[in-house]
């Protein structure tokens, strides 16, 4: 049988077994009061109705050879003083009924001169308790034996006990109800690390791959170890892969220089148009290939190095223009103009400058791809709250892809069927900034056609 | 042995206990309702000029309930109620100890209301008694034997008195014969149990021939008659009640202290009528609210108040301390002392 969903959460299970224990205990609680005050509430009846016979045993005397009682008003009007219960008592001489309620019944044990008896039965329609004491009374020198039972109804008892009960009744509930909250707030505590570490794991960032830096309680370090020892694994893995897509690569573009070299020269001989335009397309093919080659190669460089992100001052400036500088003759080959806009004094940036280079490079390479011959591309760097440093072409846009995926690896926008390209370009530009703790807004341009590719950095 | 065990067992036998009782009535007396549906048998220790006004009240608001009015001694209503069963729908008695022994015993009926629940704890007691009147045991004297302010107006006083003049007042004292007034043995033994003084005033008055009675009435009309100077432990209400319509006699409250009699009303368990007794009990519970008929019938009503602005008065409190002297070998004792003291020998 499958378990209700309910259980399924140690909190709820937490809570509910605490919550039966505590109503448990309550149930405890609630039998020791009432037992406890109704054995003292028995007591103090059972003590009123024995000083009630010993008032009586000490008002007995002998008279002429006879014993005789004047019966102590006290006596019987002390048991009137906590209850209005009903009264009946006997005093008897050798078995017989010197004076009182004849019909009141023998104690079932009979009492001796230093210990009384006590008894519960029913009597005239009431259940009753009775006190019996024994006393030798001496008759014309003659030793008797006188017996002395006083018996009184328990209502007051049971009003006690009904009024004891209800006390008990509400001490057990406020028992429970403490004692449930409180098991409510200890289920929360005691899991409390459980969901610190479920932030801690769910903060991270996607290829944040490092062991988990936190103090578990000892009930999780092996868990916590695990994790790590998983971690760690799977991090091994992944550079694994990387290395390998990095090495394929790099061992993938030497011969592709060459095949090149080679398809150059062979260009250059031809004479017949059709076999000048075949080579010029195989060329461009090559040169597409080495390209997507030295992204990958990007690609793996930036998932090793924000691992351990090297920290170097310098200028954004600076490294804008140089970057643009260098991917000036690829522009030139289409007529496009790179502007380069900067601040005349740029504060020093902190960060891993060929990260940052390599995710200029890739977005100023993907903005001339895709720009049309003859038009320009504005690179703008601004320092206010942030820096910002956007990158604006009159392309043909993303079309209507979703600028969120254009992120992720190997995703392409909606309209480049015709241009070749591996779409890791933004990729690598995205992981870059976030290991800078910024982030890669892409936006269509308001009016004109193009896009707008911004790379947003937190001041320093 | 009582004697009147034995009628009582020929009446049983013979069906005529309805007819008549095995017990001494004084009198009975119906009053038909105007629209009588039902009937309400009450039997009682008051006399029925002081209770008229009361019934006559009851039946103004209630116009479906006759009543039957049967009207005992103390000592016999007892009797009636107690060991022969008969059947009365209300017991109404100024004998607060056998009202007590009535209901401990098992023949009251237990019966809560709103107007029983507004009486002072001190006026009832299990829910089945109710004291509905506090009358004070009052010393009468003489306007002919005390014609100025020169009267005892305590106990030590009166003995005083009875011992300096002794031929003064030789024959001319009453009391209670407590043998034989339910009301006289609960003052008696209420006076024994508060003050040794009691004893030296029995005495005192054995000396000079103390003439016994048995009823509050007799006493002030002797009074009244100059056959008595004092009279000790008659009813105050019935002084009280008496003094407006003829006088010539003092009503004196003992500044030592003064016992209250709680007349009491309790519900029989062998009652046919329990509801018209209930209605009743309210009524009575609540005859503090109605001063006219306070006034008609001379019994005061339960109220606290009075009773805290003077420390003398002691009301008898209902409980189980009553039984004490209710306890035959104690009253044989108590009963053989009196008489030793009262007829001197």
């Amino acid at each position: 049988m499958k378990l209700p969903t309910v259980t399924r959460s140690i909190r709820t299970r937490l809570f509910l077994q605490l919550a039966a224990i505590s109503a448990l205990l309550s149930v405890a609680l609630f039998l020791v009061v009432r037992g406890l005050a109704e054995t003292a509430a028995e007591a103090t009846q059972d003590g009123i109705l024995a000083a009630s016979a010993t008032s009586i045993a000490d008002a007995l005397r002998s008279e002429d050879g006879e014993i005789t009682l004047d019966l102590p008003y006290s006596a019987l009007s002390m048991l009137g003083t906590t209850n209005d219960d009903r009264v009946f008592y006997k005093v008897e001489v050798n078995d017989e009924t010197l004076t009182g309620y004849d019909d009141l019944p023998p104690p079932s044990q009979s009492p001796t001169i230093s210990e009384n008896t006590f008894a519960t039965f029913y009597y005239r329609g009431d259940e009753v308790r009775m006190v019996s004491a024994s006393r030798t009374v001496s008759a014309g020198g003659v030793p008797s034996n006188v017996l002395i039972s006083v018996a009184q109804t328990r209502l007051g008892l049971a009003a006690i006990s009904q009024r004891i009960s209800a006390i008990a009744t509400g001490i057990g509930l406020v028992f429970f109800l403490v004692a449930t909250a409180l098991s409510l707030l200890a289920a929360r505590s005691a899991l409390r690390p459980l969901k610190e570490m479920t932030a801690a794991i769910t903060r991270r960032g996607p290829a944040d791959l490092r062991p988990l830096a936190i103090d578990p309680p000892t009930e999780l370090e092996p868990f916590v170890s695990a994790l790590n020892t998983f971690i760690a694994r799977l991090r091994a893995s992944l550079l694994r892969s990387e290395d390998l897509i990095a090495e394929a690569a790099h061992r993938v573009r030497t011969p592709l220089a060459t095949v090149r070299a080679k398809a150059e020269v062979t260009h250059r001989k031809l004479q017949k148009p059709e076999h000048k335009q075949t080579m010029r397309e195989m060329i461009r093919a090559i040169d597409e290939s080495s390209r997507s080659a030295g992204q990958l190669l990007d690609h793996a460089m930036v998932t090793f190095r924000t691992d351990s992100l090297s920290t170097e001052t310098f200028d954004m400036a600076e490294l804008v223009r140089e970057t643009a500088e260098r991917l000036e003759p690829a522009a030139d080959l289409k007529d496009v103009t790179i502007r380069c806009t900067t601040p005349d004094t740029t504060p020093a940036f902190t960060g891993d400058r060929i990260l940052l280079q390599s995710a200029i490079q890739n977005i100023l390479d993907n903005a001339i791809k895709y720009s049309p011959d003859d038009s320009a591309i504005d690179v703008d760097l601004s320092v206010a709250e942030t820096m910002c440093l956007s990158f604006t072409d009159r392309g043909r846009g993303f079309g209507e892809a979703d600028t969120d995926s254009l992120k992720t690896r190997f995703s392409r926008g909606a309209n480049v069927d015709d241009i070749v390209g591996s779409g890791l370009g933004l990729t690598i530009a995205d992981e870059v900034a976030r290991a800078h703790g910024g982030q890669l807004n892409i936006t269509r341009n308001e009016g004109s056609q193009g896009a707008c590719v911004s790379l947003i950095f937190p001041r320093q | 042995m009582r004697l009147t065990d034995l009628p009582a067992a020929i009446m049983a036998i013979l069906g005529l206990t309805s007819a008549a009782f095995a017990f001494e009535i004084e009198e009975r007396a119906r009053y038909p309702a105007a629209n009588p549906e039902t009937e309400l048998r009450i039997i009682s220790t008051a006399d029925r000029a002081v209770f008229e006004p009361i019934l006559l009240a009851f039946q103004q608001q209630n116009q479906t309930i006759s009543i039957d009015y049967t009207i005992a001694s103390t000592t016999e209503l007892m009797k009636a109620v107690h060991a022969e069963g008969e059947a009365f729908d209300l017991v109404i008695s100024s004998a607060m100890d056998l009202q007590t022994k009535l209901a401990n015993d098992g023949f009251a009926r237990t019966y809560r209301s709103p107007a029983t629940d507004a009486l002072p704890d001190w006026a009832k007691w299990r829910d089945q008694v109710f004291a509905f009147t506090q009358e004070p045991a009052v010393l009468i004297l003489s306007e002919t034997a005390f014609p100025d302010e020169a009267y005892p107006t305590s106990r030590d006083e009166l003995i005083e008195l009875l011992r300096d003049q002794p031929d003064r007042f030789r024959g001319k004292v009453g009391t209670y014969d407590v043998r034989t007034s339910g009301f006289g043995y609960l003052m008696a033994t209420q006076d024994a149990r508060v003050s040794e003084n009691f004893w030296r005033l029995l005495e005192a008055m054995g000396r000079l021939d103390t003439q016994l009675y048995c009823c509050s009435g007799d006493m002030l009309h002797d009074i009244r008659e100059g056959k008595l100077a004092i009279a000790y432990n008659v009813l105050g209400s019935y002084a009280q009640a008496q003094l407006e319509d003829g006088g010539g006699y003092r009503i004196v409250m003992m500044s030592d202290f003064a016992n209250i009699m709680l007349r009491t009303v309790l519900i029989s368990t062998k009652a046919d009528n329990i509801a018209d007794a209930q209605t009743m009990i309210n009524f009575l519970a609540s005859l503090e609210s109605r001063p006219d008929l306070v006034a008609a019938s001379g019994l005061p009503a339960v109220d606290t108040d009075a009773l805290q602005s003077n420390v003398a008065l002691r009301p008898i409190r209902l409980g189980p301390g009553l039984l004490a002297f209710l306890d035959r070998l104690t009253r044989r004792n108590f009963l053989r002392n009196w008489e030793a003291s009262i007829t001197q020998e």
